[in-house]
């Protein structure tokens, strides 16, 4: 899942082609108890939080969105006072109020679109894991091609596209997104879930499901799938993270979430920001991008404390 | 020798899947791709276009129309207002950009990566380790266009220290190329460091565990020998193939990185396609990425099995 993405590049480590199996000692040290401990406690927690301000942003005492403070603007004094605890934007808005609401927009595209990914790639890792052969060799392929283009490349071109009518809503769009990042996502989702399904399928419990006489759906989603879960999942985990960055990466190449007063994302707080930055108030940026930070920060350490704990054999590919 | 022929086959179906994709992109654009692409201009020249892309005819022509022109150095135009200007004349200037910043951002990786690995995984475990591979996971978490950003904002603007934005070409100056390149190269640099340092640290403590290891101390060798000539060699082959794969990465960060500093490279080239809504270009442009990615992941593998024979014969 290569990419604009410095977490990417961990699924790029679960995937390297033919390597040789490291012999234990090869999870990070933080994460090696398989336990959650403090630090995974932390993450849980800011996970929470982050949920919330989606689900509920009205539970956070913000001001509205569209509200205006003009005492900042007057002293152009974009800093914190009491009761705006991380200051204004150039335009005296409140920057916590827009942290907190632009979260609901990451979330919907970056767990919308994993969660797509995972429908369809877990699908076609399962089915090609578990039947092999020639339906194997075909989805294997169809899997090389999509990892063939880098997939902020893919997900740029499909957003491109598919925003290509002008008059397209604010909900369009973000499903436009949503779908370019979940497709995109498709191949690496896909093959790590092959290789998870290849080292269960023929383990006794399967054969002695087929004796009985069980049919191929049961097997599948009874015996094979729930063995093969945890992978999906912290691979799902980390898939988010990616998402949550490509949706960044997106909103600077301006085919994101549409930056609006009242619609803010973290990834078009970034990328409007960026003005307000070179004008020497840098502030939205550093809030949005420390938003992103801890959130992936906590995706990749629960990620690896799930990888560490069932013991995904990442590198049977 | 069999194993060479399935792969010559495997990179053609690929490359053959690739362009059929991005052939296709123009088709899929909703509503009528005329007047998509020349939203303002006359029939005239929308019939002109239907024309030179072969709108009408079946799509199979289509593709093979387009693949003639693309191998032919013919990537299509930009459709402006009144001028029609060929795409390749501006991949020529741009392609070579985005390959120095990818190349320096690779190299100054490896550079900061391989003796950190190497210098961690002699004391395993010990301070130093553990320091160093929690800044990597740190490191991980940070997207490289908000380090771009923060570069650019508090070295190159703050700081004064290195230019904030632009590029000089390097047949101009070649001190003020480097300062230009600089944070770019670090910002797309510094997740791959994080990278490439957790994944030679853990072979090399594999490595570090093998029997000709002992053999080598048990000779008398110095611990400096022992580590850089006899573990480092047959440590480095996954990390040789994951900088291949992570080229993916590098080009995915190289486009948003040239636009945070404005490098007239390959990603601005596609920004700027993308605003403009020259779908021609975009078209042309993603392909011509794609199968550069293609090459390079196919030269790596090549070497990768010329380095390392019990791989070579393993891998079948």
């Amino acid at each position: 899942m290569p990419e604009v993405e410095p977490t990417a590049a961990i699924l790029d480590v679960a995937t390297p082609s033919g390597s040789i199996e490291p012999t234990g000692d090869t999870e990070l040290a933080v994460a090696r108890t398989k336990r959650l401990g403090v630090i995974g406690w932390l993450a849980i927690i800011w996970l929470v939080l982050v949920a919330l301000m989606a689900a509920v942003p009205s539970l956070f005492p913000v001001p509205e969105l569209t509200e205006r403070f003009p005492d900042s603007l007057r002293n152009r004094d974009f800093g914190p006072t009491s009761g705006h605890p991380l200051g204004f934007d150039t335009s005296g808005r409140d920057l916590l109020s827009k942290l907190v609401h632009g979260t609901r927009a990451s979330m919907i595209v970056s767990v919308l679109a994993v969660s797509f990914g995972l429908v369809i790639g877990g699908t076609l890792g399962l089915i090609a894991g578990y039947f092999r052969g020639r339906v194997d060799t075909i989805i294997t392929n169809a899997f090389n091609v999509g990892l063939a283009i880098p997939q902020l490349v893919l997900a740029l071109t499909l957003a491109a596209v598919f925003a290509s009518d002008a008059n397209a809503g604010y909900g369009q769009r973000v499903l436009v997104v949503t779908f370019a990042i979940g497709f995109a996502s498709i191949p690496i989702l896909g093959r790590i879930t092959r290789a998870n399904t290849l080292t269960w399928a023929n383990r006794e419990f399967v054969l002695a499901s087929k004796t009985i006489g069980a049919k191929t759906p049961r097997i599948l989603i009874r015996e094979v799938l729930p063995n093969v879960a945890p992978a999906m999942f912290s691979i799902a985990l980390l898939g988010i993270a990616v998402a949550i960055v490509v949706e960044g990466g997106l909103a600077l190449l301006g085919v994101g979430i549409p930056a609006d007063i009242t619609s803010p994302s973290w990834g078009n707080l970034i990328a409007t920001g960026r003005s307000q930055m070179l004008l020497g108030e840098a502030g939205q940026v550093m809030a949005a991008s420390t938003m992103v930070f801890f959130t992936v920060l906590s995706l990749n350490y629960l990620g690896d404390v799930v990888r560490a704990r069932f013991d995904v054999r990442e590198s049977a590919l | 020798m069999n194993n060479a022929i399935r792969k010559l086959g495997q990179l053609a179906l690929v490359l053959f899947l690739v362009t059929l994709f991005t052939a296709l992109l123009v088709s899929l654009l909703p509503g009528d791709p005329a007047e998509v692409i020349i939203p303002f201009g006359d029939e005239r020249d929308r019939e002109a276009l239907r024309e030179e892309l072969n709108l009408d005819d079946p799509l199979p022509a289509r593709y093979v129309a387009w693949l003639g022109d693309f191998v032919t150095g013919d990537f299509g135009n930009y459709y402006r207002q009144s001028i029609t200007e060929p795409v390749g004349d501006r991949v020529g200037d741009a392609a070579p950009v985005s390959l120095q910043l990818m190349v320096y951002a690779q190299v100054l990786a490896l550079l900061v990566a391989i003796p950190l690995g190497v210098i961690t995984a002699q004391r395993a475990g010990g301070f130093l380790d553990k320091f160093a591979n929690t800044t990597a996971f740190g490191v991980l978490a940070v997207p490289n266009f908000v380090l771009a950003l923060v570069l650019s904002y508090f070295v190159g603007v703050e700081l004064g220290w290195l230019p904030p934005q632009g590029y000089v070409r390097i047949s101009r100056d070649l001190v003020e190329h480097l300062k230009s390149m600089a944070l770019p190269a670090i910002s797309l640099a510094a997740g791959q460091v994080a990278v490439y340092m957790r994944l030679l640290r853990t072979d090399m403590v594999a490595t570090l565990q093998e029997d000709f290891i002992l053999m080598a101390k048990a000779k008398g060798l110095s611990n400096k020998r022992v580590l850089w000539r006899h573990a480092l060699r047959p440590s480095s082959l996954t990390l040789l193939t994951v900088a291949g794969l992570n080229v993916g990465t590098l080009v995915g960060g190289a486009l948003i990185i040239e636009i945070i500093f404005t490098l007239p490279g390959m990603g601005t080239l596609i920004f700027q396609a993308i605003s403009e809504r020259q779908y021609v270009a975009i078209q042309s442009l993603v392909a011509l990425i794609a199968i550069g990615y293609v090459l390079v992941n196919v030269a790596v593998d090549l070497l990768y099995s010329a380095l390392d024979p019990r791989i070579r014969n393993a891998r079948g």
